[in-house]
């Protein structure tokens, strides 16, 4: 259960991803610095939130192109769990890993409230212990978090299951209301919402249940926990 | 934007030479008004500094308390008003980071940021819209981009900020106590300037806030990077884990002249600097330039010889430049060179010791008539005035701003935004409470008990979370203080603030002052700023959900006291009337036993009553939760009252109590038992906000409408005019 916390120079989700893997869910977790080396036998990566290089240039887009992204690939094709949140999401994008871009959102303010999720794929590394359709209370922290892609590539993440989740409302102007998707094979997951955010009832004004459920999932897929 | 003649003479003297034109711009930035407080300094020793939390530390920026278990916290306040009203925000953002350092150089990590934002009329004035728009997207994308919350803070329009800002930023910081940086050096340490380049933005910031606007001087206003701020914050505390950093200061006005010469008199040291080694952001800078331009995002850092190789591998890794511009010497004097050439070379104490001054004060001739109250016309339709109110910009929700802060980041938030304080919690298993208020109505009216009653409502603000207040932070925002009546006004603030801290025993730990807010329609109101801290043991009242049948009861009294009343203002257009007065023995007795029913776990929530009254205080209880309520306002404890008052009047010292009918017995046993003035005033059912007295319906609105109109306003009239 070795678990990476990517940090890229601007990361600043990565002490509170650090926390929940360790203190609430019992990770083994390590901070791995962009220019270092990820180990082989790592159980799972997570790229956390932040504003890596400051969001200059185009979020998510400097970082894409750090030493430690060759290392991600190579477990992504491998097949290791790969979760990007927020401003790792965004890195996940710019990198290729993912379908899709992040454009600025539709208010074109930086927006933080809490919305609910719909989960619509329950069969990837972070969402295996969902029921489909499920709600999750969830904070959203983010200036670019519309997710966007042309007709032809909806039409392709649809057939392929690759959206795993979405807004139960209109937020940001996404399309088609996504907040989170998966690549083909499922194990690369990048989503815009804060999981590390609404896992512990004491910062959670509505329910700390159903975020915990991605952890929880991890841990399954791992073997951790049946 | 210099020396004043006197000045010029007196600095001769004590040199007994003819400065050179650098030691002149360093003498001048250091004994502006805003480094030196020469104006204040004398005065603001009447404030109690000491109390049994507070630690203090030679040459820290920020203030600190020790919270329990081997961990403090460290808070601190800012304004950025004069770059604010020229450049929002650029103005704005380096406000935020300004303050940040002081939390970052007591060896701190801040963990929150506070705002508050003063500007002229945003419906009539596009000015004011842009100005208040921009600094908002100022401190967003500053503060969001470091991952430090933005948890509270206040906005507030009024006539006397056109053409004006008033950007007041306060930061909170949180550490190990044997982590804190115990300024020390010895002789041949090295002096090493770390983080952003030396350019020629902000040049004489310093005294640029020293005088009246009247130029818009934007070489004065700094250019913001957050960026390399958050990759300071993270080398600095990893420089810190380490033990590479013997002595600290951050570098904000006054630049690098104010930062040597501060840190070499706490340490009671010289130092010895050359300008070239300094890294700059463009070429050809005079010496004088580099001492004192303000560029953000700089450190000053006293280390060992020993320590520089690993504090220049934590650069490296974090890609910030570090130069080493000098060292410490034993001779007590600031001697700056550029290579061999000697360009100032002067005693410490020369420069760090501006002489105080002792500015006459008079009473202002307008306080005899303001008190008079006006006639007004009867208001026929109270609903419809209310709707109004609701709508009015200081009223209205402030969702459009706090909604662009990540307020969550860094997942301490307990209590949010949009409540009565900001709770965090902390690693010792304690919460921290957090709230700063001000009202430069008012204090307009008069200065002394406006200024009490801004730290008797950030105090009460606190209190509804549970907390007790240990700590207060001051910010003492005034027009120029060679005016004697605006330094009266000063003074009297002052002396309000002082007699409240010490009858509650709570310790100024912080301060700003702020002079020389002038506009070109003449000075601002006066405006102290309060941020008080409280601490909660065990757990923070966070509010639950209202229901039907739950129970008001209202704890003090309300009084004929609408002097610079938000319904005065703005419903009636009237600045005058009696402005309102903290009992100390009632606010006192009403805090206590408030504290104690929180504690007992009886009520659901505790909401405070100030702006806009106990007609808007209900009513954002109702908006919030989404419920109905009928209040009784002849059941309201106080004097007999007009209806308008009774709804409207802004006075102190009360809180509103929500809580389940089973517990009502319970409460009114501890309530009476204490000998405190409360009533139970209504209950909460059904979907309209009502009002009654007697059998007269007063106010009857539709709750979903209300709140559409109290959260949307403020919104339309930023995007639409």
């Amino acid at each position: 259960m070795n678990v990476g916390v990517v940090v890229f120079p601007g990361s600043n989700c990565d002490r509170d991803m650090y926390h929940v893997l360790t203190d609430v869910f019992n990770f083994n977790a390590q901070y791995y610095w962009h220019e270092k080396p990820l180990p082989k036998n790592i159980d799972a990566v997570i790229l956390p939130g932040g504003f890596s290089y400051g969001d200059r240039l185009r979020a998510g887009v400097i970082a894409a192109h750090s030493p430690i992204i060759k290392d991600v690939k190579k477990l992504a094709e491998k097949g290791i769990p790969i979760l990007g949140v927020c401003n790792g999401f965004q890195i996940l994008v710019e990198s290729g890993l993912l379908p899709g871009v992040l454009l600025k959102n539709d208010s074109l303010n930086f927006m933080c409230e809490w919305i609910n999720l719909i989960v619509e794929n329950n069969k990837t590394p972070f969402t295996n212990q969902f029921k489909l359709h499920e709600e999750i209370p969830i904070p959203i922290a983010n200036g670019e978090g519309k997710y966007y892609v042309d007709d032809e590539t909806l039409k392709q993440l649809k057939k392929k299951n690759q959206i795993v989740f979405r807004y139960s409302k209109v937020v940001n102007g996404s399309s088609n209301r996504i907040a989170g998707v998966c690549n083909e094979d499922g194990n690369v997951v990048g989503m815009m919402p804060h999981p590390e955010r609404a896992v512990e009832s004491e910062i959670n004004p509505v329910d700390n249940k159903p975020s915990s459920l991605i952890f929880e999932s991890l841990l399954v897929k791992i073997g951790v926990r049946n | 934007m210099s020396l004043e003649s006197q000045e010029l003479a007196e600095l001769k003297l004590k040199i007994g030479r003819v400065p050179t034109s650098t030691e002149l711009q360093i003498v001048s930035a250091e004994w502006s008004e805003h480094c030196s407080y020469k104006s204040s300094k004398k005065h603001l020793k009447m404030l109690p500094m000491k109390g049994p939390l507070v630690i203090h530390e030679k040459g820290f920026d920020s203030g600190v308390l020790d919270v329990g278990n081997g961990y403090v916290v460290t808070a601190h306040i800012e304004s950025h008003n004069h770059p604010s009203a020229v450049e929002p925000y650029g103005g704005a953002a380096t406000g935020v980071g300004g303050v940040i350092r002081d939390i970052l150089s007591a060896g701190t990590r801040p963990i929150a940021i506070f705002n508050g934002l003063r500007f002229g009329n945003i419906e009539k004035d596009k000015q004011a819209r842009w100005l208040f728009k921009n600094a908002v997207t100022g401190i967003a994308d500053y503060g969001n981009c470091l991952g430090i919350p933005t948890i509270g803070g206040e906005v507030e329009f009024d006539d006397c900020y056109q053409n004006y800002a008033l950007v007041d930023v306060a930061a909170v910081g949180f550490g190990k106590k044997e982590n804190l940086i115990k300024n020390h050096t010895t002789i041949g340490d090295l002096v090493v300037l770390l983080g952003g380049f030396t350019g020629r933005d902000g040049m004489g910031g310093s005294q640029f806030a020293s005088d009246s606007l009247e130029s818009e001087d934007r070489s004065a206003v700094q250019i913001p990077d957050p960026f390399i701020e958050k990759l300071i914050i993270e080398a600095i505390l990893e420089a810190r884990n380490q033990k590479l950093i013997n002595a600290m200061k951050d570098l904000g006005g006054g630049g690098l002249s104010c930062a040597v010469s501060e840190i070499a008199d706490t340490l009671q040291v010289g130092i010895e600097m050359d300008v070239e080694m300094v890294h700059t952001r463009e070429s050809n800078m005079h010496p004088y330039e580099i001492m004192i331009s303000e560029s953000q995002e700089r450190m000053l850092i006293i280390t060992s010889k020993t320590k520089l190789k690993k504090l220049q591998e934590i650069c490296k890794k974090f890609r910030i430049s570090c130069s080493v511009i000098g060292h410490i010497k034993s001779d007590n004097k600031i001697h700056v060179k550029k290579g061999n050439k000697t360009f100032a070379n002067i005693p410490t104490d020369v420069i760090v010791n501006a002489t105080l001054l002792d500015l006459p004060s008079k009473k202002p001739v307008y306080l005899k008539t303001i008190e008079k109250e006006k006639k007004f016309k009867l208001i026929s339709n109270y609903s419809k005035t209310m709707m109004t109110f609701l709508a009015a910009p200081n009223i209205a929700s402030k969702i459009w701003v706090y909604g662009q802060y990540d307020h969550e980041v860094g997942i301490r938030t307990v209590i949010k935004p949009g409540h009565d304080a900001s709770v965090l919690r902390l690693d010792n298993g304690k919460f921290l409470s957090v709230k700063i208020d001000g009202n430069p109505k008012q204090c307009y009216i008069n200065p002394r008990e406006g200024a009490i009653g801004c730290f008797e409502e950030a105090c009460r603000n606190v209190i509804c979370t549970g907390a007790t207040p240990i700590g207060m932070l001051d910010h003492l925002q005034f027009g120029n203080p060679k005016d004697p009546e605006i330094f009266w006004t000063f003074l009297e603030s002052l002396k309000g603030l002082t007699d409240f801290a010490n009858y509650f025993k709570i310790p100024c730990i912080g301060g700003k002052v702020s002079l020389y807010n002038e506009t070109p329609a003449g000075p601002i109101k006066p405006t102290p700023l309060i941020g008080v801290l409280g601490l909660i043991e065990k757990k923070p009242l966070i509010p639950q959900k209202i229901i039907d049948g739950d129970c008001l009861v209202i704890v003090g009294d309300t009084k004929d006291e609408m002097g610079g009343s938000e319904y005065f203002e703005y419903i009636h257009k009237f600045v005058g009337g009696k402005c309102p007065t903290v009992n100390f023995a009632e606010s006192k007795k009403n805090m206590k036993v408030v504290l104690k029913v929180i504690q007992n776990k009886l009520l659901k929530s505790v909401h405070d009553c100030s702006k806009g009254g106990l007609a808007v205080a209900v009513s954002e209880l109702c908006m919030i939760n989404q419920i109905g309520c009928r209040i009784s306002l002849e059941s309201v404890p106080g004097e007999k009252l007009d209806v308008d008052r009774i709804l409207f009047s802004e006075s102190h010292s009360r809180y509103l109590l929500t809580l389940e009918k089973k517990n009502l017995k319970k409460l009114e046993t501890i309530l009476k038992k204490n000998k405190v003035s409360f009533k139970l005033i209504g209950k909460f059912l059904g979907d309209r906000i009502q009002f009654t007295k007697g059998t007269k319906s007063i106010i009857d609105l539709r709750v979903d409408m209300a709140q559409k109109t109290w959260i949307n306003s403020l919104k339309d009239l930023v995007l639409h005019g």
